[in-house]
């Protein structure tokens, strides 16, 4: 048996919620936006990618030729 | 339960459609709000990424809502007693007190937090204080109790560029202040010009306006008063690393202007102001509007032609 939600109130609130869906999309851009604009302005990745203290690869190829020499 | 629900529906009787919260943010101020943000934000020595100049300026258009909600939260109970504001949403029973209130919260918060994120402290800081100046300051403190509530109030709408500069800049500079003194002074003789020939019922809602506390005499020597320290940093700008001959041109010739519709607002008498229908005072309300807008017009300009001849 089929479940019926259709009720009056869907009819009338259906403006105010396509509104809202609209608003949470677009401040989902926004923030994603807003990351990718502040990532890529982080000049040296380095910087970004030893923030958070876990052992980076892109770091270790320096340190490996240190010690062949 | 069943009971309280039928209540507090009966309190709302017409449903609330999405415009009806865009209309608590007043979208009128919002324009003016995001206009000076702008300029204060491309006059700004150095630069920055489009896109956080967008957010930037979009949260500050935000942030202004979100006062604009608090104020209308506020001050429901003498916005049904006036003709003006007697259709906005909370008076006209579309939208609740509480609704407003919470929508005023969140997006203060969103405003500032995303400020913050996308740009810097101060900015953000910058924005917190102009929604607790506007919401509290103004609508909750001086509002309803000192016919100065307009010139101390004004301060709320003069911050704007002053947040842009700070957007680029991190800091507070002199050219920042002057944006900000420009709109404080403008404010109250652009409002009383208004207040002279609208016959408001400010008086029944008990707000305290100047024409009707101290007298319409004494309202147009106001504007007077206040128009000549407006010019005096109109023209202060021109000579600041924001100024030049372009904006000095044409901040000389919107004060003369303004200036000579003022002198005209306080000779006038009562008596001569009814019998043309306020006509001057109409005029000078219009040439205020185009004053504001052309002075950071001529500061835009200035800045666009001076990075074009500087490179």
């Amino acid at each position: 048996m089929a479940i019926r939600v259709e009720h009056e109130l869907h009819r009338r609130r259906s403006g105010r919620n396509w509104g809202l869906l609209i608003i949470l999309i677009a401040f989902v851009g926004l923030v994603f936006g807003l990351t990718v604009v502040k990532v890529t302005r982080l000049g040296d990745a380095r910087a970004f990618e030893s923030f958070d203290h876990v052992a980076n690869p892109a770091l270790v190829p320096q340190e490996e030729e240190g010690a062949r020499q | 339960m069943q009971d309280a629900s039928l209540t507090e529906g009966a309190a709302v009787p017409a449903e609330a459609g999405l415009g009806d919260y865009f209309q608590l943010l007043k979208p009128r101020v919002m324009s003016l709000v995001v206009f000076t943000a702008l300029v204060g934000l491309l006059v700004a020595p150095g630069g920055v990424h489009p896109y956080i100049a967008f957010v930037a300026v979009l949260c500050i258009a935000v942030g202004a809502g979100a006062s604009g909600a608090l104020n209308m939260w506020w001050d429901s109970d003498i916005d049904i007693k006036m003709r003006r504001t007697r259709s906005r949403p909370i008076p006209g029973g579309r939208v609740r007190r509480e609704e407003a209130l919470g929508l005023g919260l969140a997006l203060s918060g969103f405003a500032v937090v995303l400020l913050w994120l996308a740009t810097n402290l101060l900015a953000a800081g910058l924005l917190a204080f102009t929604i607790f100046f506007y919401a509290v300051i103004y609508s909750m403190i001086l509002k309803r109790r000192t016919p100065q509530n307009i010139v101390i109030g004004g301060a709320a709408g003069a911050f704007p560029p002053m947040i842009g500069w700070a957007v680029v800049t991190g800091g507070v500079s002199l050219e920042s202040v002057l944006m900000f003194l420009l709109i404080f002074m403008w404010t109250p003789p652009h409002f009383w010009a208004l207040a002279l020939f609208v016959k408001s019922d400010y008086g029944d809602a008990g707000v305290p306006m100047l024409t009707e506390t101290h007298g319409r005499a004494a309202t147009r020597r106001q504007i007077l008063a206040y128009t000549l320290p407006l010019v005096a940093v109109s023209l202060g700008i021109g000579f600041t690393s924001i100024g030049g001959w372009i904006y000095l041109a044409a901040a000389l010739a919107l004060d003369i202007w303004f200036a000579l519709g003022v002198l005209a607002i306080a000779r006038r008498s009562e008596a001569e102001a009814e019998a043309d229908s306020y006509a001057t005072e109409k005029r000078v309300f219009m040439v205020s509007l185009w004053y504001l807008f052309g002075h950071f017009g001529a500061l835009l300009a200035q800045s666009a032609l001076s990075a074009f001849w500087g490179s």
